[in-house]
């Protein structure tokens, strides 16, 4: 496996991609520490950076990068290695390039210019977000042998999860808001790995009383020990499934 | 040996292998012949486990195909259209190569040498000429003193001299007693490098006997009028669906 990550990983790090990703990372945080010495509203600025920028950059890297080392599965699929260790192999290299970026591009100007826990919690969500788009990656890679169908599939799913889901959310509060929805809204947000890591972050920033009762009831749940681990489980789910259909479809797949 | 029992793969609606059972046994060398589209790179990619049967099965050396990667340390690959990652160098893919395989001490350099592939060790891929590229394949798939050797239309696209390197090379292998299963759409190259004929046609298995054989029943001594024979003789007959080993037999009877 180690072998396998090593070679996954020269390839991308000779593509600099990852160099400019993160980059832009470093600038855009800086800047934004130039521009608010307030700690909290550096943070909530970063936050929209981490919901929508990252989610995209890796799910729409990792799906170009596995299409560009077809050449290299290929390859190493008529030697003796497991299918299923090439597979890994290259979702782990992807994914700990893709990590690396995002604590290296926020991370090192948190540490400069001091910040709380909630730096924490935005790099925690960070990781996990970035986790959670290469594992959808990987799944809309396995399902086409077409690039661009699978770039398309892609999108859709980044689409979905940062705009659909949400107006989806906010159309279902809206027409049953006679009911009680708290515990119905909780769910529904599990359903959602972005909204899940918006939640754990506006948490941490303490603006929840702006969220009346329901805030208050969320700020019981996620801001305890146990809405903590709920959210990383979930958070857990939300990567382990996807790679592993990915995986399962990707040990029946012709090459 | 290579024992494929009753293998059937369907592309969609097409039947690329129908039925095909065959055995190959070591020390022998075959030559897999078939018009385009016969289903002779999906036999040798089903047996390196590039394309999963739809049902059948195969067993190299005991070892079931299916699931297993281990038996591929046994088996080197030229395949018909060598496709590497772009950006490595030559140097780089063949150190690769012998990492995948834990650098075994005793490795065969012969066609590296044989090709000058020294002199181009910092070429990246995809700057090669498909001459080149060819001959990488041929290096790469002898490298390993591999006890079964997979040559998928090894000649083609080589200069005149190049090919004369690499036929001395797969003569010398044949003499060592290695099992070759060799396609190609060069009757004489196969005369010379073959002695078993396995016709493949429509993804079914149409004769599968000895060269000498074959030329004795036509009565031709050129492999390629042989050929040409057999195949007209086949065309105006109709034969049980399943031709298996059989197939010399029935020769018998229609020619």
């Amino acid at each position: 496996m180690t072998r396998v990550i090593k070679y996954v990983f020269y390839d991308i790090l000779r593509t600099r991609f990852i160099l400019l990703y993160t980059l832009f990372l470093l600038v855009s945080t800086i800047a934004m520490f130039q521009l608010d010495t307030d700690t909290g509203k550096v943070i909530l600025s970063l936050m929209n950076i981490v919901l929508m920028v990252v989610p995209l950059v890796s799910i729409v890297f990792s799906t170009i990068h596995f299409f560009n080392s077809y050449e290299f599965i290929e390859l190493l699929l008529a030697q003796p290695v497991n299918r299923k260790i090439i597979f890994l192999g290259e979702y782990f290299a992807v994914a700990f390039s893709l990590c690396f970026a995002f604590v290296a591009g926020v991370g090192l100007p948190m540490v400069l210019y001091g910040a709380d826990a909630s730096g924490f919690t935005l790099l925690y969500s960070g990781i996990m977000l970035t986790l959670v788009f290469v594992s959808l990656a990987f799944l809309s890679s396995v399902l086409t042998r077409d690039k661009a169908k699978a770039i398309g599939i892609a999108l859709l799913f980044w689409f979905y999860f940062s705009l659909i889901y949400d107006g989806l959310l906010m159309w279902i509060i809206y027409t049953f808001m006679d009911y009680p929805l708290e515990k119905i809204t909780l769910a529904l947000v599990s359903l959602n790995p972005v909204d899940l890591a918006r939640i754990l972050m506006l948490l941490q920033l303490d603006i929840s009383a702006l969220m009346g009762y329901t805030g208050a009831f969320y700020k019981e749940f996620f801001g305890s020990n146990l809405g903590l681990i709920f959210s990383s489980l979930v958070l857990l789910v939300w990567i382990v499934i996807p790679v592993w259909g990915a995986l399962r479809i990707f040990t029946k797949k012709d090459l | 040996m290579i024992s494929v029992r009753n293998l059937i793969k369907s592309f969609g609606k097409l039947r690329a292998l129908d039925g095909v059972t065959v055995d190959f046994h070591p020390g022998k060398s075959y030559a897999l012949i078939g018009p385009n589209g016969s289903g002779k790179t999906t036999l040798i990619k089903s047996v390196l486990g590039m394309v999963i049967p739809t049902s059948g099965d195969i067993v190299v050396d005991n070892e079931p195909v299916m699931n297993h990667w281990h038996y591929r340390e046994k088996i080197g690959y030229m395949p018909q259209i060598g496709r590497y990652p772009d950006n490595m160098r030559i140097g780089q893919l063949f150190d690769m190569m012998r990492n995948i395989r834990k650098n075994p001490p005793l490795l065969d350099e012969e066609l590296i040498d044989a090709f000058r592939l020294n002199e181009l060790v910092d070429k990246r891929m995809h700057t090669l000429s498909g001459g080149t590229r060819q001959k990488v394949s041929a290096a790469l798939a002898f490298m390993f003193n591999p006890p079964i050797l997979f040559l998928d239309e090894p000649t083609a696209g080589l200069d005149p001299v190049s090919v004369e390197l690499l036929k001395d090379k797969i003569q010398k292998e044949k003499e060592a007693g290695r099992l070759l299963i060799i396609t190609s759409h060069i009757m004489s190259d196969l005369d010379d490098l073959a002695t078993e004929v396995v016709y493949l046609q429509e993804g079914r298995i149409r004769y599968n006997n000895t060269i000498d054989e074959l030329k004795d029943i036509t009565g031709e001594s050129k492999l390629g009028k042989a050929m040409a024979k057999m195949i007209r003789g086949l065309e105006h007959t109709h034969f049980p669906p399943q031709g298996g080993t059989k197939g010399g037999v029935i020769l018998n009877d229609v020619l």
